[in-house]
């Protein structure tokens, strides 16, 4: 299966589009941001690989000076009983990647939960809100430079 | 009745505020604000085994209108806060407060962003309950201690007390 995906993922996009590696019998597959949504249109619609259920979606602060946000997709085919796990990085500046809200309509909300927790932008999102913390909030949790106890005053509470 | 017997035709003397006080406090109806696992104990403490009612407190009201004293039982988060003080706010004068276990009396094991480090930030608190959760036997307690402030007088912004440790020592040691 893992030669199928890597072969069929060259042939449609290119040599050297993409950067794979394999842990554990784990397939990840780190994708330029701009590719991101055809990539996985072409591994939900391809019928060898209908990559139909999105697992789950993700941010991640690596904290470098490059490179910092990523956002990972976990891509489960129901059909082929096989994961893969799909990586995009992008730089701390402009944190955008495009939605895959398109593909996956389930992808809506955990793009949300991205979007809130790390600020992480997903262009062309229908309803890109925040869904833990209040909307007028104007950082960002799960940001690594984000102080545990949170920022004094930041949330406001009711009077006494 | 008993006390006829007793008295015969002789009668009682009191104060007012005394008498109002001692009916009030032998029918403190609680606004469950149960947010989280403290909830359930406090069920538990309204139900048949530790049986609140001996205190004239097994009427969960879950309209504040109706209500004397919430126990707020559980994980109080920013957002949350602003509702729970909505709702004491709609509750009628005179109206007391619990602070049922750690994570409301004082964050508790939540030192995070999203967790109002202690209920007193926004209300005023009449009874800390430590525990973690408190056993339905410690909400008792509180509510017999309450029953004495309440017997005194006692009601918002007087010194609260407490079932075991005051949640101000917890908040020294984690330095918050």
């Amino acid at each position: 299966m893992k030669d199928t995906i890597l072969t069929k993922l060259t042939s449609k996009f290119g040599e050297g589009s993409f950067v794979s590696s394999e842990f554990r019998n784990e397939l990840t597959i780190v994708v330029p941001p701009d590719r991101i949504n055809d990539v996985c249109r072409f591994l939900k619609e391809e019928p060898d690989l209908s990559f139909d259920f999105l697992a789950d979606l993700c941010g991640i602060d690596m904290n470098t000076p490059e490179k910092r946000f990523g956002v990972i997709y976990n891509l489960f085919s129901l059909k082929n009983k096989y994961r893969i796990r799909l990586k995009v990085f992008v730089e701390e500046e402009n944190p955008v990647v495009p939605t895959v809200t398109t593909v996956w309509g389930t992808a809506n909300w955990h793009e949300r939960e991205t979007y809130d927790m790390f600020g992480i932008v997903f262009d062309g999102h229908p309803d890109l809100r925040r869904v833990y913390m209040p909307d007028n909030y104007e950082h960002h949790p799960l940001r690594k430079d984000f102080p545990l106890m949170g920022i004094p005053g930041s949330i406001p509470l009711p009077k006494k | 009745m008993g006390l006829e017997k007793a008295l015969g035709d002789s009668f009682l003397l009191t104060k007012l505020d005394d008498a109002i006080n001692w009916c009030r406090k032998n029918s403190l109806w609680p606004m469950p604000m149960g947010i989280s696992c403290c909830a359930i104990e406090m069920m538990a403490f309204a139900g048949p085994r530790f049986d609140a009612s001996r205190f004239g407190s097994e009427v969960f009201r879950f309209s504040p209108r109706q209500s004397d004293v919430m126990i707020v039982a559980g994980t109080t988060t920013y957002k949350m806060a602003k509702v729970v003080r909505k709702i004491y706010d709609q509750m009628p004068e005179p109206k007391w407060v619990i602070a049922m276990g750690a994570c409301t009396s004082s964050g508790g094991i939540y030192r995070t962003y999203s967790v109002v480090q202690g209920i007193d930030q926004f209300l005023p608190v009449d009874v800390y309950v430590a525990g973690c959760p408190p056993r339905p036997d410690n909400l008792l307690n509180a509510l017999i201690l309450l029953q004495g402030k309440v017997q005194r007088g006692e009601s918002k912004g007087t010194e609260p007390a407490y079932v075991g440790e005051p949640p101000a020592f917890a908040r020294q040691r984690a330095n918050v």
